[in-house]
């Protein structure tokens, strides 16, 4: 039974052993200076140029559009669950929440190029056909349940005490969700976001589905561009040997991810511990 | 004089107070009301387009390169494998960790270690996974691109959520519990597989269940460990085979190539013709129900066992 409990910290070893192993290999063909300056990443044409940054900022990029969809509408909807709502709508949203949470992600990166991109075209008519603002919003909607239902716990754990000395003192459920709960909760709202955010990033089957697979160093949503998740896959696809650099690329690529989702995985369980009111 | 003013402007205020806290909570239920009825408006999306395809032949058809008699035989045979696997893996892993860690972990640094441990792999991205079989059970292994890979992948990937589900219902049964077994003189392991395994099998039963919906519908890994898309055979079944020849073995199936439900949808979407989109959506309301239907079944098995709790 201890072994079958240690083989939580084997995994985290061999993913880490793996990546630094195939990594290396890697970085002896490449300087890591060329790997983080360059902005040109073309490892499979004739002449290629392997530097991170334009899929780096893929990712940002759409995860940055999902955060500003599901960050507003998330919060919102948790303040709502946790102090406006009925008893009974609250029983019946909570399980919705979650098995909106469990629908798989290929489904959503079928909407964000069936659905989602045609509409937005018919606002932006010039907007092409693999973008990066449809599978952000997508990635939005899907993060939304995540964000809501983790802020919700967060709130609904500051004391009723608390709750009640704000009514006391006269203060509307409004006033005291935004200046008593929300303050008192935002360790967890916090990380909350932060937890969402390391999830838009490793998002994989939307943005390799709907926002296009060539690599492009931009900031503009609307052009088409790969992410890291999205040229893991578009290699992996292919049928590329065992041993040779393009191979070796995607696991450069997949720890520079790990290592993105792992700071921001650390940041929202620091945020939950150093904000964290005493009641 | 002064007076009235002074209560004019608090009526007023208070007045003001209240609509905001009137506009609040429309707004919140507004907020609430898209974020469902998007949600509903796309799967609705999602069945109208592949209804048309949803019939018997499409579930006993391989792929095709005619859109209309393609079919999801090979995929879902080949989901249904892959879970069998990962379940297998998965679920005596699990509980066993989850076990060791609430009932026997003495409290060191190395306990935490391991706590710490799993909760970062439930943050993990998948397609990471996907980097460590590759490099691992595929080539370092050699286990190739079968389904056995493709099992054990899913189940490192879904050992996270066992673990927590089962150390969670576990924490739920009391003290009183335990302590009455053992003043009856019952050792550590009766006192677990006699009292705390039976009642916390509901709990673990959930936590299994939640795993399995989201193994079903996981795609990145399995692209990545390099599942081919084009499947128009079943895996070998045991103890059968062409007179003449040596009969299939019991586990060769474990090593078959294979394909699953996400990634044939994964594969008609990224086609041009439209045609395949349809079958895409056919297949992601099937991919839809199975996860959905999992999961209610897990909230429903919850519900009832916080409502039949003997303690």
């Amino acid at each position: 039974m201890f072994l079958a409990a240690f083989s939580a910290v084997a995994i985290t070893l061999a993913i880490v052993f793996i990546l630094f192993y195939e990594s290396l290999a890697f970085f002896e063909h490449v300087s890591i200076f060329e790997f983080l300056t360059s902005t040109q990443w073309s490892p499979l044409f004739e002449n290629p140029q392997y530097g991170i940054l334009p899929l780096v900022a893929g990712t940002l990029v759409t995860s940055a559009v999902a955060l500003l969809v599901a960050v507003p509408i998330g919060s919102i909807i948790a303040i709502y669950l946790s102090e406006f709502a009925p008893h009974k709508v609250r029983e019946v949203v909570k399980p919705f929440l979650e098995l909106l949470a469990s629908v798989p992600t290929v489904v959503f990166g079928y909407f964000a190029l069936m659905v989602v991109t045609p509409m937005l075209q018919t606002f932006m008519p010039e907007l092409p056909g693999f973008n990066m603002l449809g599978p952000g919003i997508v990635i939005g909607i899907m993060i939304i349940p995540y964000i809501a239902s983790l802020s919700e716990d967060a709130m609904r754990a500051v004391p009723m005490a608390m709750r009640e000395g704000s009514y006391a003192m006269g203060a509307t459920r409004f006033q005291t969700a935004v200046r008593v709960i929300s303050p008192a909760a935002i360790s967890g709202i916090i990380a909350a976001y932060i937890l969402a955010m390391s999830r838009a990033i490793g998002e994989t089957m939307v943005v390799a589905i709907a926002a296009g697979q060539q690599p492009n160093f931009t900031f503009n949503p609307t052009e088409a561009a790969a992410t890291i998740t999205a040229y893991i896959v578009q290699v992996a696809m292919g049928d590329l040997p065992h041993g040779s650099i393009g191979y070796q690329s995607i696991f450069a690529a997949g720890l520079v991810l790990f290592l993105m989702t792992l700071a921001f995985n650390i940041l929202g369980h620091m945020a939950r511990q150093r904000f964290r009111e005493v009641y | 004089m002064q007076e009235q003013k002074d209560i004019k402007r608090l009526r007023a205020l208070i007045k003001r107070l209240k609509f905001n806290d009137y506009v609040f909570s429309l707004v919140g239920l507004i907020c609430m009301m898209v974020a469902v009825v998007t949600l509903l408006g796309l799967f609705t999306d999602l069945l109208i387009d592949g209804m048309a395809r949803l019939n018997y032949d499409f579930f006993t058809s391989f792929p095709s390169r005619r859109a209309a008699q393609a079919g999801i035989l090979s995929a879902w045979v080949g989901s249904v494998l892959v879970l069998s696997v990962t379940a297998f893996v998965a679920v005596p892993m699990g509980v066993a960790a989850a076990i060791y860690l609430e009932e026997y972990a003495p409290k060191n640094l190395l306990t935490a270690i391991i706590e710490i441990n799993v909760s970062n792999l439930a943050g993990v991205p998948s397609i990471i996974y996907g980097l460590l079989a590759l490099g691992l059970f595929v080539y370092q292994l050699d286990l190739g691109q079968s389904i056995l890979t493709a099992g054990l992948t899913l189940a490192l990937l879904i050992l996270p959520i066992v673990i927590v589900a089962t150390r969670e219902s576990l924490r739920t049964i009391p003290r009183e519990i335990r302590e009455a077994a053992y003043a009856l003189g019952a050792t550590r392991w009766q006192v677990i597989s006699d009292h705390v395994i039976p009642y916390s099998k509901g709990g673990i039963l959930t936590g299994v269940i939640i795993g399995m919906a989201r193994a079903i519908g996981e795609t990145a890994p399995i692209i990545t460990i390099g599942a081919l898309t084009f499947i128009a055979f079943l895996p070998p079944i045991p103890f059968t085979g062409d007179p003449g020849e040596p009969a299939v073995g019991m586990f060769d199936w474990l090593f078959s190539p294979f394909t699953v439900l996400p990634i044939q949808m994964f594969n008609w979407t990224s086609r041009p013709e439209a045609a395949f989109l349809i079958n895409a959506a056919a297949t992601g309301v099937v991919i839809i129900v199975m996860t959905l239907a999992m999961n209610a079944l897990a909230i429903y098995l919850r519900y009832k066992i916080r409502k039949n709790i003997k303690w």
